[in-house]
């Protein structure tokens, strides 16, 4: 069962923020949604491994060589703002 | 015809032999453009200048001066990538996807980047931080979603082809709903470079065409090896083209009952076993089977998708890219003041849902779970391909709908029944059309294949367009 203060947590997990109406909206759909998904524990999995990725992956190994990477002024332009040829973000630490 | 309307093919042909040269074939395109896309608003961002630049040098390759659209969750370099979504706006990429710089090398011109679900999730198109985009068949219809905006450009002859992306059936659904080819490649064949990922382990990229010779021009343009893709399979390069002949004598192809029984559109049933009577009748043997956790898939997927979905958009924080809230004091209201203002309703709605699941109290019960039913389902089809070369359904349960027809958000997950146990299984499958309902909107037949068995599933759906000859017919857009 989600409840509107669950959403309301799980918002604030997703650093998302909801007004009153959205969070009562959203617990009534997800609520509803999960009940849907819920009968999937009905499937009997036992001794079945999850599956991550359709395709077995394995663990590729290269030569750690230096090889061209982006340019450095082209990807600030996307920066909403810069400094210093960094990222600039608001005040991290409290006052 | 115009040239605006010709396949891939034909427009080569024609090129090849100079009867035309590519700016009569670019104009064609760009005047097409001119007269529909103000109804049809298939595109976000048009790059006419750009194209009329590209054929000014003397191109090269299989696609030379081909005029194709993307979808715009599929990075190009210097020109905005968008996914629909106001997070990303004015987001100009520093590089190209993999499938972008093949296209390149093979000379294909890029006449726009396509509209889409936001971040592709939504099987409307009316998702679009920006605008709707509609049915050229019908222009009150959705042209289906996410690739709704490459499906439509396609049916419209503002593309020759497209490539969308398909996570759940976001190239299948549109092509279907806009009587176009459509093809979800193996899990692992086409690279992911590039394409700002939904749900990492279900998204592939693929081609949208007017018929299956182009899907399969397209698909050995863009398939291939990706060292910059871990997930990217290491394969030889297959000629698909090879598999363009009418031949169905001996090929085995399984009906699963499950989804024969659901009570869906009469007219799109009826329509997809008259196809494989037809089939039948040209020496396929055609044979009931049970895929029994198949009717879990929607569940599955909405549960697996969402998770990977809420780690995947967690990026967007307003750090180096994208939108940034300009009411912050500090920097975890930045974050948090820049995910809410930036992405729209469905978006917010899948990365709660996917934040829920992988949170502690849910993920073994939802999470976990549902990979193990994952797993079942993969076993449960790979049984099925011991003894048959291919699966057929219906693309989807119903043809193209009105505009606004579908409000609630699980009803409309449950629309994609028939394509997500194919991303569920990371298996191709092809959509083609297969007729058109009482309200002449376009009805799609769906053929899946074992894991890289691309080749036989080319081979079927030719023959199947071949049998059905309904190639030629284009909607009845009102061109000024």
């Amino acid at each position: 069962m989600l409840e509107k203060k669950d959403i309301e947590r799980i918002a604030d997990l997703a650093s998302i923020k909801l007004s009153d109406s959205e969070a009562e909206k959203f617990a009534g759909q997800l609520d509803g949604i999960l009940q849907y998904v819920d009968k999937i524990k009905e499937v009997d999995t036992e001794d079945l491994k999850p599956t991550l990725y359709p395709v077995s992956l394995e663990n590729i190994f290269r030569e750690d060589e230096v090889r061209p990477s982006l340019d450095r002024e082209k990807v600030l332009t996307n920066a909403p703002e810069e400094k210093d040829g960094q990222f600039r973000v608001p005040r991290i630490m409290g006052e | 015809m115009e040239l605006c309307d010709l396949t891939i093919h034909e427009l080569r042909e024609k090129l090849e032999n100079k009867e035309v040269t590519a700016a009569d074939v670019l104009d064609s395109f760009l005047r097409r453009i001119e007269a529909v896309e103000e109804k049809v608003k298939a595109y976000v961002t048009i790059t006419a200048d750009e194209a009329r630049e590209r054929i000014s040098s003397d191109l090269q390759g299989s696609l030379a001066g081909i005029p194709l659209a993307l979808k715009d969750n599929i990075s190009t370099e210097g020109i905005r990538t968008t996914c629909s979504s106001k997070m990303l706006e004015n987001y100009i990429p520093p590089y190209n996807a993999t499938v972008v710089e093949k296209l390149n090398e093979e000379g294909a011109v890029i006449l726009g980047k396509t509209n889409l679900d936001e971040f592709a999730m939504g099987g409307t198109t009316g998702f679009s931080a920006f605008h709707e985009t509609r049915n050229p068949w019908n222009l009150e219809h959705v042209p289906g979603g996410s690739s709704g905006g490459s499906a439509a450009a396609v049916a419209a002859g503002e593309a020759a082809a497209a490539l969308g992306t398909d996570t759940g059936g976001s190239i299948r659904q549109p092509a279907a709903f806009c009587g176009l080819v459509g093809l979800k490649p193996t899990y692992g064949t086409v690279s992911r470079y590039g394409l700002l990922a939904y749900a990492n382990s279900l998204d592939q990229i693929g081609p949208i065409t007017r018929d299956v010779e182009d899907a399969a021009l397209l698909l050995n343009v863009i398939t291939g090896h990706d060292p910059k893709d871990s997930t990217s399979v290491q394969m030889e390069q297959a000629d698909y083209t090879a598999f363009l002949k009418e031949d169905l004598a001996g090929m085995r192809i399984a009906l699963p009952k499950e989804y024969y029984e659901l009570d869906y559109n009469p007219e799109v049933k009826e329509s997809v076993l008259a196809a494989v009577k037809k089939m039948e009748a040209e020496g396929a043997v055609v044979e009931e089977v049970s895929i029994p956790s198949i009717e879990h898939s929607v569940a599955v997927y909405y549960i697996l998708a969402t998770g990977e979905a809420s780690s995947n958009l967690a990026c967007y924080d307003g750090v180096r890219f994208g939108y940034r809230s300009k009411t912050a004091g500090n920097v975890a209201e930045m974050f948090r003041n820049t995910r809410s203002e930036a992405f729209g309703e469905e978006v917010k709605r899948r990365i709660l849902f996917g934040t829920y699941i992988l949170s502690a109290e849910a993920y073994e019960d939802y999470y976990v779970k549902a990979q193990k039913v994952r797993t079942l389902l993969i076993k449960e089809i790979e049984d099925v391909f011991k003894n048959y070369d291919l699966i057929v359904t219906p693309t989807t349960p119903e043809t193209a709908f009105k505009a606004g027809a579908i409000t609630d958000p699980l009803e409309s997950y449950k629309m994609d029944a028939f394509t997500v146990p194919v991303n569920l299984a990371g298996i191709p499958a092809i959509t083609i059309p297969c007729g058109f309902s009482s309200a002449n909107l376009p009805i799609g037949i769906q053929i899946m294949g074992p894991r890289f068995g691309e080749g036989k599933l080319i081979q079927a759906a030719y023959s199947l367009e071949k049998i059905l000859q309904l190639g030629n017919k284009r909607p009845e857009l009102e061109v000024r």
